[in-house]
């Protein structure tokens, strides 16, 4: 009974994120390309959560679904003079189709050469605070390359700003 | 009864409560406003008006679902789903007693807020769909400022959540029962209190309707239950921040100085008057207060609160440790 269930909903949010990312390149509207890629990150933070990984569900769908995807229809909408312009034709030039055979050459390489690494699902799940004392152990933890992470942020955010006075003048 | 049955019946009950919230809080606040203003509010449909809203609900289930020519057909249709669905989903986490609520989540804060997050995307949404100036902006505006007071308002929970070292909503009422979080945690609370009003749409930030400026804004092009439904999750919204609220600074079911075996029967009669409270000071703010500007609104934001908080958490994790290497050490 568990095993269908799982199977089923497996089936439903693998069908759903590919469906989306499928969307945001097949869609010619830009805005509907956004929204595609918002109902793919969705289908994720689902994924995770059949992983029993909810916080990392919850967190998909706070950051990536609740803020990274509605700053992109932000900037997208903004940025738009006329509502007519949203709708791309699409590129049917030669360097596109170039493109195209380099990025799916590409992947079909990387899946060749390389095993995908499988894992075995925990017996039991850990939960949130063993999750924030692995990420944050002195000895072993993950508090380096977190700190570098949220340095980058910085960067790119003081940039951003740097950017925009630069604009001004 | 099998488990199947138990789930379904837990989200019936979560469509009742919000229905029921809507309806209530809609004649709420037609009163509240009213008599603040120095009116009666309505008084015609039964005993002091009180059938009022559902009256207005009977309207809009009976009017011509109208959809004007140029609107995006697909994302118009979506985006009312796409705001009711997560304030559906925000009931889940909320305590309403020791063993009354949807689920018990570990992570029931961050559950919460994280379906709280999703609603400007559905206002955006609909914004975008209508074709219509007024309504792109107030789509915009109403994303802008939730995505801008979301920082704040996450940060603002956090000096609690540190104290408490969970984020199962029921451990925090729990770690109540001594004394409310709003005393030594008054700072967050306001913080809490004011970005907690933005995410709400609530006057005096309500920029993204504002109606003497943007006619309804995203609301503008829908009618009938389209239209019901927007409204409806909007007033379940302010539900869900106020329990927000009064489980993580008040106590949530709980009462000071009366044992929690006392309360055990009526514990959510007093979670619900607690929440119903901080509704009315809401309503109260709201009718008394004139809307700030956008730039205004911004600014308090990025330049303020996040800054406040933060200081904020960095005092309570300094206190936490202090306690930890002195007092608490044993």
């Amino acid at each position: 009974m568990g095993e269908t269930v799982n199977g089923v909903a497996f089936a439903i949010l693998a069908f759903a994120s590919i469906g989306g990312a499928v969307g945001v390149l097949a869609s010619r509207n830009v805005v509907h390309a956004g929204f595609w890629l918002l109902e793919a990150m969705v289908a994720v933070a689902g994924l995770y959560l059949l992983l029993s990984a909810e916080f990392l569900a919850l967190v998909q769908l706070l950051v990536y679904a609740g803020a990274v995807s509605v700053l992109l229809l932000f900037v997208v909408m903004l940025t738009l003079r006329r509502r007519e312009d949203a709708v791309r034709p699409l590129d049917w030039s030669l360097s596109g189709a170039v493109l195209a055979l380099l990025f799916g050459s590409m992947i079909y390489l990387g899946i060749a050469n390389f095993d995908i690494p499988v894992a075995e699902m925990p017996s039991t799940v850990p939960d949130i605070a063993a999750l924030g004392e692995i990420l944050f152990a002195l000895d072993g933890g993950w508090v380096l390359p977190f700190e570098i992470a949220s340095l980058v942020l910085l960067v790119a955010l003081v940039g951003a700003v740097w950017w925009s006075k630069e604009d001004e003048k | 009864m099998s488990p199947l049955l138990i789930v379904v019946l837990r989200v019936l009950a979560a469509i009742g409560l919000m229905l029921a919230n809507g309806v209530v809080l809609i004649y709420m606040l037609r009163k509240v406003l009213g008599h603040l203003h120095v009116r009666l509010g309505p008084m015609h449909m039964g005993p002091k008006g009180v059938l009022q809203t559902t009256m207005d609900v009977l309207k809009l289930l009976t009017k011509e679902d109208v959809t004007p020519t140029n609107v995006d057909k697909v994302l118009f249709f979506i985006a009312p789903a796409l705001v009711f669905v997560p304030a559906l989903m925000a009931y889940a986490a909320i305590p309403f007693s020791e063993t009354w609520r949807i689920t018990d989540l570990d992570t029931g804060l961050l559950y919460s807020f994280a379906a709280l997050s999703v609603i400007p995307i559905g206002l955006l949404m609909a914004g975008w769909a209508s074709a219509n100036k007024w309504s792109l902006l107030g789509g915009m505006r109403a994303a802008g400022q939730q995505i801008a007071y979301e920082v704040p308002l996450l940060l603002s929970v956090l000096p609690v959540v540190m104290v408490v070292g969970s984020l199962n909503m029921s451990d925090i009422v729990a770690a109540q029962s001594g004394l409310w979080f709003v005393i030594p945690q008054l700072p967050a609370f306001v913080i809490f209190a004011i970005a907690g009003l933005v995410e709400l749409n609530q006057t005096p930030f309500d920029m993204s309707e504002a109606e003497s400026e943007l006619v309804a804004g995203f609301a503008s092009e829908y009618s009938a239950m389209k239209f019901g439904l927007l409204f409806l999750s909007e007033f379940s919204n302010s539900f869900i921040m106020s329990a927000i609220g009064v489980t993580v600074f008040f106590g949530g079911w709980m009462i000071p100085f009366v044992p929690a075996e006392v309360m055990q029967p009526v514990a959510p009669v007093i979670f619900m008057t607690k929440v119903y409270i901080g509704i009315f000071f809401m309503m109260w703010i709201r009718g008394t207060f004139p809307r700030v500007r956008i730039d205004q609104l911004m600014q308090l934001g990025w330049k303020w609160l996040i800054p406040a908080s933060l200081a904020w958490i960095m005092i309570t994790g300094l206190v936490i440790k202090v306690w930890q290497l002195g007092p608490g050490a044993s």
